[in-house]
């Protein structure tokens, strides 16, 4: 079933640091061109993005992998509209989003994006449901319909049995899981991850991927940012990161997520790098 | 997001939080009881200063005599008879502005009952007079105007008389006191009337027919009258119409050339009660003032708390911009909430300004005055005041990063 989907992933693989920079890609859903972002503290100035191209399909779960400083979440941060380049161009579905306002990114984020955190981040003392439908409320969609796609996107991820349960009151899976619902209840055409297992101990973090790789079969983008092969291994794609440059870029045969498995089991066949896409390095 | 949801995301801040936002809104709660107890302290305190002139006797004009000038010097108001007893029957007979007209001849004199005695003020008038000042008579019944005709020896007392001469709550009607060695039939006791502005016991007065007065005190009714005249105008609106008509008659009457000086004076007491009223206003102002500053105080701490709310709330506010609000989303919640807190403020405020009001009112028997444009400017104000110090910290909180925000620990 998860092999099914691989297909358009592998099709998608388009090399990127081969640094052909220049007009759009056509289609892609996420095309990133050339893009520096450098910050500026004093009079040092720092690279954390330095001439980064990245064109991600339809339909793929890439994870972006790196150590802390290589310009991962930077590059997060540029993909989810939080934050601008400051200089190349990023069209996210066709519409250059690379010089929008903050008013006009936070728009872009609503219709097109869905956030998952490692830090969870639900709205404490709001039930699971009322997190679930803060999209929504920015959309401007009626309360009734809010409560149907909420408790949907709830049901979908196998917690429509905790809709009135503040967040206090869910495992930390369980959070995470309310942070995917609300992150896929506005429909996204993508959905970035900053480390979502990153909280979780290894077997909590299986039943998280799981739920990524069922939305990821349902037809949905998935971008993930993480430090752990581990969790890598479940994305279709891998590309790696260091000082501001994309290192690697390889598609791979994604390891199926099985709820229950134990930790051990991840481990264990987590440890031969196998995988038909492995090694399209730069 | 509908104003509505925003209205309910922010209520719901604020009951997270009930013993803050009520610290917060105290102030607000504060300014605003203050300014409504005050306006309506003001409010009452006139109405008693219009009560205290209106016991004077409303629309009343008083008219004095002339002075003398007696080798330069001038002897003022009152010194020498000007006023003639035909000129009281002109003023009341002739002039359409005035309704009443009653001579006032007065002299402290002792008055004795059979066991005390009691110097007071005896006035010599005519039954009008008790009209004009709006004096009901208790017990028994004023002098007539036929004992006026045959100067009979009749009396009427104050209460303060009655109670030295016979003690509280006796009835001396038909009881036999002395002036001098004159004796006099006590017929009727004027009600209790309290004291003036001034502070002058109204009620420690006793009033007999003018014939009487002038033949028995005066020693004989000449063509003088030796005291002053009290008018009622027609209405407030006459009054001071009636002071210009009763000039010119007199002026007419005594012969004053043009140009010349009044051989009389009218005081008009509508007037004293005005310049009363607005020294009342002047203090109400000022109240109001200090009220509306500790208004601004509230203000500020409204400010100092949303401060402290957006800080805590970084995250939150994280949350909601990597969702998709935008910054206009975040500044209004923040000033709603500020805005509920300081609406909220002021509506308790309302309920409080309106006990301690109707508490005070009811300790000093003033009347309850409200006024419902000074509930709506005092809401109003908070609801400014929430406004103007909740936009500060709601603007910081709109201009937060996302990035920065959601890594708020």
């Amino acid at each position: 079933m998860g092999v099914a989907a691989v297909g358009p992933a592998v099709a998608a693989a388009v090399c990127l640091a081969c640094g052909s920079e220049g007009g759009p890609m056509g289609d892609s859903l996420i095309d990133i061109s050339n893009v520096t972002k450098v910050y500026t503290t004093g009079d040092v100035q720092l690279r954390a993005l330095d001439g980064v191209s990245l064109q991600v399909d339809h339909g793929e779960f890439i994870a972006v992998m790196g150590s802390s400083g290589s310009g991962k979440s930077t590059l997060m941060n540029i993909v989810g509209c939080l934050d601008r380049p400051t200089t190349g161009s990023y069209h996210l579905a066709g519409k250059d989003v690379s010089r929008l306002s903050r008013a006009e990114l936070a728009e872009t984020r609503n219709v097109f994006l869905g956030f998952v955190f490692q830090q969870f981040n639900l709205l404490a003392r709001t039930s699971a449901a009322e997190n679930v439908e803060l999209p929504l409320i920015y959309g401007g969609i009626g309360s009734k319909e809010r409560r149907k796609r909420a408790v949907a996107a709830l049901e979908q991820v196998g917690l429509g049995n905790r809709l009135e349960h503040n967040p206090n009151q869910l495992s930390g899976g369980q959070q995470q899981r309310v942070a995917i619902a609300r992150a896929i209840v506005n429909r996204p055409k993508v959905i970035l991850a900053d480390e979502p297992t990153g909280a979780l101990d290894s077997r909590t973090s299986i039943e998280v991927m799981a739920v990524f790789q069922d939305l990821w079969r349902s037809g949905i983008t998935i971008v993930l940012v993480t430090h752990e092969p581990d969790v890598a291994e479940f994305a279709s794609r891998v590309v790696n990161m260091r000082d501001g440059h994309v290192l690697t870029d390889r598609t791979q045969q994604p390891k199926i997520a099985v709820p229950g498995a134990s930790a051990e089991n991840l481990k264990a066949s987590a440890e031969p790098p196998k995988g038909p896409g492995a090694g399209a390095a730069a | 997001m509908n104003p509505v949801q925003t209205l309910r995301v922010a209520l719901r801040a604020i009951f997270r939080n009930k013993i803050r936002a009520f610290l917060t809104t105290l102030g607000i709660v504060i300014g605003v009881a203050a300014v409504i107890a005050m306006m309506a302290i003001g409010a009452g305190a006139k109405a008693r200063v219009a009560e205290a002139f209106a016991a004077m006797g409303t629309n009343l004009l008083i008219i004095q005599p002339g002075s003398t000038s007696t080798s330069g010097v001038q002897g003022g108001f009152g010194s020498m008879p000007t006023l003639t007893w035909d000129d009281y029957v002109a003023i009341r007979d002739e002039v359409s502005t005035v309704k009443a007209a009653a001579p006032s001849l007065r002299s402290n004199l002792p008055v004795i009952s059979d066991e005390q005695n009691w110097t007071t003020s005896v006035t010599g008038t005519s039954p009008d007079y008790f009209e004009i000042r709006n004096w009901p008579i208790a017990l028994g019944a004023a002098f007539t105007q036929v004992d006026i005709e045959s100067g009979t020896k009749v009396i009427v007392l104050g209460q303060t008389v009655v109670d030295k001469l016979y003690g509280p709550s006796a009835d001396p009607v038909g009881q036999s006191v002395r002036i001098g060695s004159i004796p006099f039939q006590v017929v009727g006791v004027a009600a209790k009337k309290g004291q003036s502005a001034t502070g002058q016991d109204y009620d420690d007065a006793a009033f007999i027919p003018y014939s009487t007065f002038a033949s028995k005190v005066q020693g004989g009714l000449s063509k003088y009258l030796r005291g002053t005249i009290m008018v009622a105008a027609t209405s407030a609106d006459t009054t001071s119409k009636a002071q210009s008509d009763i000039t010119a008659l007199l002026r007419d009457r005594h012969h004053v050339p043009t140009g010349g000086d009044d051989d009389f004076q009218i005081r008009n007491l509508s007037e004293i009660a005005g310049a009363q009223q607005q020294g009342t206003d002047t203090m109400t102002t000022l109240l109001a003032s200090v009220a509306a500053v500790s208004l601004a105080v509230g203000g500020i701490g409204i400010m100092n708390i949303m401060l402290v709310s957006v800080t805590e709330r970084t995250r939150e506010i994280g949350i909601r911009m990597a969702v998709g609000a935008k910054p206009n989303h975040i500044l209004s919640q923040f000033l709603i909430e500020a805005l509920s807190l300081s609406v909220a403020g002021g509506l308790i405020g309302v309920a409080w300004g309106v006990g301690v009001a109707t508490y005070l009112a009811a300790r000093f028997k003033w009347p309850m005055l409200i006024q419902p444009d000074v509930i709506t400017v005092s809401v109003g104000f908070s609801a400014l005041v929430g406004i103007v110090f909740g936009m500060y910290p709601a603007w910081k909180a709109s201009k937060l990063d996302p990035i920065d925000a959601l890594r708020y620990e």
